[in-house]
């Protein structure tokens, strides 16, 4: 940082100094890329091993604290409606039917049939075999299709198999491809395959954009969430996710504020600004609000907008438009009132 | 999406509504007397102060000026409740009335913690979070220790020292009363309280807590008063036992005055806590860390980091991410729950404050000041950071107790410890690095009686507290804490 004139003391007697201004909060974006291309994996390896560490203790700390905000009044309707159209509204279960998905891209594009203020959510998030009828639901309507691939939940599959999942999602019009890293190759340390794949991927995806799913409860340390977000995006992730849903650890506040801050430390080292999307587990208009929170304090505004930050759930959205609701009347109305997915 | 976005993100820039507490929940009365022996009274000469609250400058209540007169009647009264009453309770009974208190505590929690932050100016986040949990907590845990003095490691059947005099300053003002009285109450001593001049409130709702504790009257008694009640009691014949905590300029004076008596003593001084940081520290944690130990409680504290010693291999990083962190602080009104920074406790604090800073820039430092907006009304300052700042300027050494941090810059590890070492204090030290055995190297060498790795500004019941040479004697919390009442 450029040293800064000194004023004289009479000056700061009278009043204070002012020698900061708003703009050295800002995540500073790097205009050029700082960071290497990876050619090797001992490359990778060694750039990773030279990311800072992460405090457990600290990090659970400073979310729980964020998590103390008292969000009222406009800025809860504010963040209400934000959340709203950050949400990938989504069914992942091996019972979906064509039928199932009508009724959830009809609810992505008005979540309130009534009121059509509320935007609409940023994606319907499906399978590969039903990317095709979501497309054709959702038509010219702004609502993206998300699909899952690459042998989602597990990523046990070859990588062949898992290409051609990709490129089959998108050839059925997927938007947005949310792929699953290969844990067991992360924690065996063969990060380098886990880099490979990520690239192999971004590649099939051709302009689809590329959500790369750490499945932070199988990672399971703070260190191992940073250097994994740090992979998927030098192998060119346009989001970074946390959680399939599919395992008993989805996603926390902790995990998302060091996702967070990797993001962040990437925007103004690689100059490139990949989103952050937190999916499993998140129900409540109160859960969504403290993750704004946390976005809003460590990464700030690029990232309040569902090009940056996305939430990853089905019954999320009924809570929203609830409390939506209850701000706006000053009382609740019953669940009911809203279709079930 | 990718790399199309060059802007620079702008941090907060989700504004948030205000979302204050109510002032009605403190319930404060238009004036408070003297709690000796059970009940309220006038002070003899009917003398009032204001005690004001530092956000607005406005009034809270009147409390009675308590002088040479009232402070033997408390004394007095102190005396015949231990004589008659407290030191033939069992420990068991005395642990009773220390639950029974804590409990209190956490029941008028919301009570006490907007008493606090009205009196004092300190965040309610902090006073509700940190403050009134943590006096509670102290209840508890010396309640615990009160029926099993035997097994202190004091010998057999440790007797108590009599009548203790506390004075207390005003930065956790309900937290330091209890630090004092629970350990004092569990060894079996009676005693007489003197709360800070500027914040006397929530000892006051102390007091109505010991009333509907029914602990017998005397046996703790609230007196309210400036210097020169503070000053009649450390002077009391029949005091036993006096702790205070304040600055070293006041504990000088009281260990003069109390030398060659039977007065036992113990004091908690000031502090320049040095936050050591090593260039392998979790960056992120560490820098959340300095902000905790510098800006808790618009840093009035005693062990607050008020020193960064930076690796130079990292300094302009830490630097940068320490400012942008410093502009983020939250800082004006005390009752939002969103405030991170709050009011300075009082003028005088306000210009000391001013005072130093004003040093600062003089001897060269390069000063950072957050541009955040200052109420109109009230005492603030504006969260503050010096770098390029030399051993030898006067903010390196001197206390500022405010929210103004002094960044120096060192090489090695022996030139950190000696860095660290180089002051009239030892209080506190923090010390930041992934590398165990590095953090244990360093602590092992530093003088200070409280060491954080990793960590700063936490407080638990059962961990000893107190300084070194300058920062004073004796230790607070822990089964350590029990020594200073206990004729051992």
């Amino acid at each position: 940082m450029a040293a800064r004139s000194v004023a004289s003391v009479d000056k700061v007697s009278t009043t204070p100094l002012r020698l900061v201004t708003p703009e050295d909060r800002d995540v500073q974006i790097a205009a050029t890329v700082a960071v290497p291309r990876i050619e090797s994996e001992a490359q990778l390896k060694a750039l990773l091993t030279s990311l800072s560490g992460v405090d457990a203790v600290g990090a659970e700390a400073r979310a729980a604290k964020l998590s103390t905000r008292s969000i009222k009044k406009s800025t809860k309707l504010a963040a209400i409606e934000m959340a709203i159209s950050m949400v990938d509204l989504t069914t992942l279960e091996g019972a979906d039917t064509p039928g199932r998905v009508t009724s959830l891209c009809t609810k992505a594009m008005r979540p309130d049939p009534r009121d059509l203020t509320v935007p609409s959510v940023a994606a319907v998030c499906v399978y590969p075999d039903l990317v095709a009828h979501a497309r054709s639901v959702l038509g010219a309507s702004p609502v993206a299709v998300a699909s899952v691939a690459t042998a989602f939940p597990s990523g046990r599959a070859s990588l062949d198999v898992k290409l051609m999942d990709v490129r089959e999602a998108v050839r059925a019009g997927a938007d947005e491809i949310d792929m699953v890293i290969d844990r067991g190759a992360f924690l065996s340390g063969r990060i380098g395959q886990v880099f490979d794949e990520v690239v192999a991927v971004k590649e099939a995806c051709g302009d689809a954009h590329l959500k790369v799913i750490l499945e932070t409860g199988e990672l399971v340390t703070y260190d191992n969430v940073r250097r994994a977000s740090w992979v998927a995006m030098l192998g060119g992730a346009d989001f970074i996710k946390t959680s399939t849903g599919k395992v008993t650890v989805n996603a926390t506040l902790p995990v998302a504020l060091v996702m967070l801050e990797a993001v962040r430390d990437f925007a103004e080292t690689a100059g490139r600004t990949v989103g952050v999307k937190v999916a499993g587990g998140i129900r409540t208009s109160k859960d969504a609000i403290r993750y704004l929170v946390v976005v809003n304090e460590t990464v700030g505004s690029t990232w309040l907008t569902p090009t940056h930050f996305r939430f990853g759930a089905s019954s999320l959205l009924n809570d929203l438009l609830m409390q939506r609701l209850k701000q706006q009347r000053g009382a609740y109305v019953r669940a009911d009132e809203f279709s079930g997915d | 999406m990718s790399g199309r976005q060059l802007a620079n993100s702008h941090l907060g820039s989700l504004e948030y509504d205000p979302a204050p507490e109510s002032a009605a929940i403190a319930k404060v009365k238009p004036e408070y007397g003297l709690f000796i022996d059970g009940e309220f009274s006038d002070a003899e000469s009917h003398e009032q102060f204001a005690t004001v609250n530092p956000a607005n400058e406005e009034s809270l209540s009147m409390v009675a000026q308590a002088g040479a007169v009232d402070v033997d009647r408390a004394v007095g009264s102190a005396r015949r409740a231990y004589d008659k009453v407290w030191s033939k309770t069992t420990g068991a009974q005395r642990s009773k009335y220390l639950f029974r208190i804590a409990r209190l505590i956490q029941e008028r929690s919301r009570e006490l913690a907007v008493v606090e932050t009205l009196d004092n100016g300190k965040p309610i986040r902090e006073s509700r979070d940190v403050d009134i949990p943590l006096a509670a907590a102290h209840f508890f845990y010396y309640a615990g220790w009160a029926d099993k003095l035997d097994y202190a490691g004091f010998g057999v059947d440790p007797q108590p020292l009599g009548v203790a005099g506390q004075i207390i300053p005003w930065n956790f003002p309900l937290l330091m009363a209890a630090w004092k009285l629970a350990p004092a109450l569990a060894a079996g001593n009676t005693c007489v309280l003197k709360p800070a001049e500027t914040t006397p409130l929530s000892a006051l709702v102390l007091a109505e807590i010991l009333e509907q504790a029914e602990l017998p009257p005397g046996v703790v008694n609230i007196i309210t008063g400036d210097g020169s009640t503070g000053a009649a009691l450390v002077d009391h014949p029949d005091v036993d036992k006096i702790a205070f905590t304040g600055s070293t300029e006041v504990g000088r004076l009281i260990q003069q005055r109390t030398a060659a008596s039977h007065k036992h003593l113990t004091l908690e001084l000031g502090g320049k806590g040095a936050n050591i940081v090593f260039d392998d520290a979790p960056i992120d944690e560490m820098i959340e860390g300095i902000i905790d130990g510098i800006f808790f409680n618009q840093g009035h504290v005693c062990c607050a980091g008020s020193r960064l010693l930076v690796q130079e291999s990292v300094a302009d990083e830490v630097l940068r991410r320490l400012v942008r962190r410093v502009e983020q602080l939250r800082v004006g009104d005390p009752l939002d729950k969103n405030t991170d920074v709050g009011a300075i406790n009082s003028a005088a604090q306000l210009l000391r404050i001013r005072e130093l800073t004003a040093f600062g820039e003089s001897e060269g430092a390069t000063r950072y000041t957050s541009s955040c907006e200052l109420p109109q009304k009230g005492y603030w300052f504006a969260p503050t950071v010096f770098a390029d700042v030399a051993q030898s300027h006067r903010i390196a050494r001197e206390e500022i107790f405010g929210p103004v941090l002094s960044v120096l810059t060192f090489r090695t590890p022996e030139e950190a410890v000696a860095k660290a070492n180089n002051t009239n204090y030892g209080l506190a030290c923090g010390v930041w690095s992934e590398k165990g055995s590095r953090t244990l190297w360093v602590a092992e060498r530093l003088r200070a009686g409280v060491i954080w790795a990793n960590t700063y500004n936490r407080f638990d019941p059962t961990s000893p507290f107190g300084g070194m040479r300058e920062s004073g004697f004796g230790r607070e919390g822990g089964r350590h804490g029990l020594e200073a009442y206990l004729d051992v």
